[in-house]
C-alpha cells in the first residue's frame, strides 16, 4: 500500500508548480492553467486526507466536489474576462494590461 | 514494491513532468493539451485512493469541460501571444525560487509530522462510497447547504461570464 507521504509530496510539488506558473507566465491564460495545477494538488491531498483517515466520513470528497465547482466557476469568469480584454486592448499579455498601473 | 506503487510512482513521474511543461512550454495549445495529461493523472490517483466517483467527474467535468474551455480561449486569444517572445517574465527565476522555497517549506514541514507516513485503513467490507458521498452531499445533518450554495455560485458565474464576454452591437 502506498503511504499517505507519496501523495502529500506529490500534490506540494505539483502546487508549487503551479504556483512558479502564476508567477512567472506572462500571458494570462497560462497563468489561469497554473491556478488549475493548484487546485488539482489540494484535491489530491483532500481526497488522499479522506481516504487516509476516516473512511466512512465523507467530508474530504464533499470538498474535492465543491472544489470541482469553484474551479469551473472561475475558469468560466476568468476566460470571459480575459477574452473582454483582448477585445479591449488586443493583448492578453499580463505585463500590457497595465491601465491601472501606478 | 506492490503494483499500486509502481502505479502511483510512474503516475507521479508523468503528472509532474507533464505539469513542468504545462508552466514552461511557449505554444499555449500545448500547454493546454499537456494540463489534459496532467488531469488525467489525478484520475489515475483519484483511482487509486479508492474514490471511483471523483475520477470519473475529474475525467468528465475537468478534462471534457474545463480543459476544452482553455483551448478555446487559447484559441480566441491567440493572435499576438505566440509571438511577443518570451512566454516568461524577465525576472522569472525569482518566482522559481519561490516555488523551490515553498515546495522545501513544505516538505520540511511535513516530515515533522507524525501523521506524515500512516498506511491507509481497510475500507469496511461492502462500503458504497458513492452512496455515502452523495447522501452526504443531500442530507440536512452534511453538506446540503453547501451544495446549493455551490450550485447557486456556479449558476451566477455562468451568467457573469455571459455577460462579461458578451459583444454588444455597437462596440466595433
Amino acid at each position: 500500500m502506498i503511504p499517505l507521504s507519496w501523495y502529500l509530496i506529490l500534490s506540494a510539488a505539483l502546487f508549487s508548480i503551479g504556483l512558479f506558473g502564476v508567477l512567472a507566465r506572462r500571458n494570462a491564460v497560462a497563468i489561469l492553467l497554473g491556478i488549475e495545477l493548484m487546485l488539482n494538488a489540494v484535491n489530491i491531498n483532500l481526497v488522499s486526507f479522506w481516504r487516509y483517515n476516516d473512511p466512512t466520513r465523507m467530508d474530504g470528497q464533499v470538498f474535492a466536489v465543491i472544489v470541482f465547482a469553484v474551479a469551473a466557476a472561475e475558469v468560466a469568469v476568468g476566460l470571459a474576462l480575459i477574452i473582454s480584454v483582448y477585445r479591449r486592448r488586443n493583448t492578453v499579455a499580463a505585463d500590457e494590461i497595465d491601465l491601472m498601473k501606478w | 514494491m506492490t503494483a499500486m506503487q509502481i502505479i502511483f510512482l510512474i503516475t507521479a513521474a508523468v503528472m509532474l513532468g507533464s505539469a513542468f511543461m504545462v508552466v514552461t512550454t511557449k505554444n499555449l495549445v500545448h500547454a493546454a493539451l499537456w494540463l489534459i495529461v496532467t488531469l488525467f493523472g489525478a484520475a489515475v490517483l483519484f483511482a487509486t485512493l479508492n474514490a471511483g466517483f471523483i475520477a470519473v467527474i475529474q475525467v468528465v467535468v475537468y478534462i471534457g469541460a474545463i480543459a476544452i474551455l482553455f483551448i478555446f480561449a487559447v484559441m480566441l486569444t491567440r493572435r499576438t501571444m505566440s509571438e511577443t517572445g518570451a512566454g516568461l517574465n524577465p525576472n522569472w527565476w525569482l518566482s522559481a525560487a519561490i516555488a523551490v522555497i515553498l515546495f522545501g517549506g513544505l516538505a520540511w514541514l511535513l516530515r515533522g509530522w507524525d501523521g506524515f507516513s500512516k498506511a491507509a485503513p481497510a475500507l469496511p467490507s461492502g462500503f458504497d462510497s458513492v452512496g455515502a458521498l452523495s447522501q452526504a452531499l443531500v442530507s440536512p445533518e452534511a453538506y446540503v447547504l453547501p451544495f446549493e450554495v455551490a450550485s447557486v455560485l456556479l449558476l451566477a458565474a455562468l451568467v457573469g461570464a455571459v455577460y462579461i464576454a458578451f459583444q454588444k452591437k455597437g462596440e466595433e
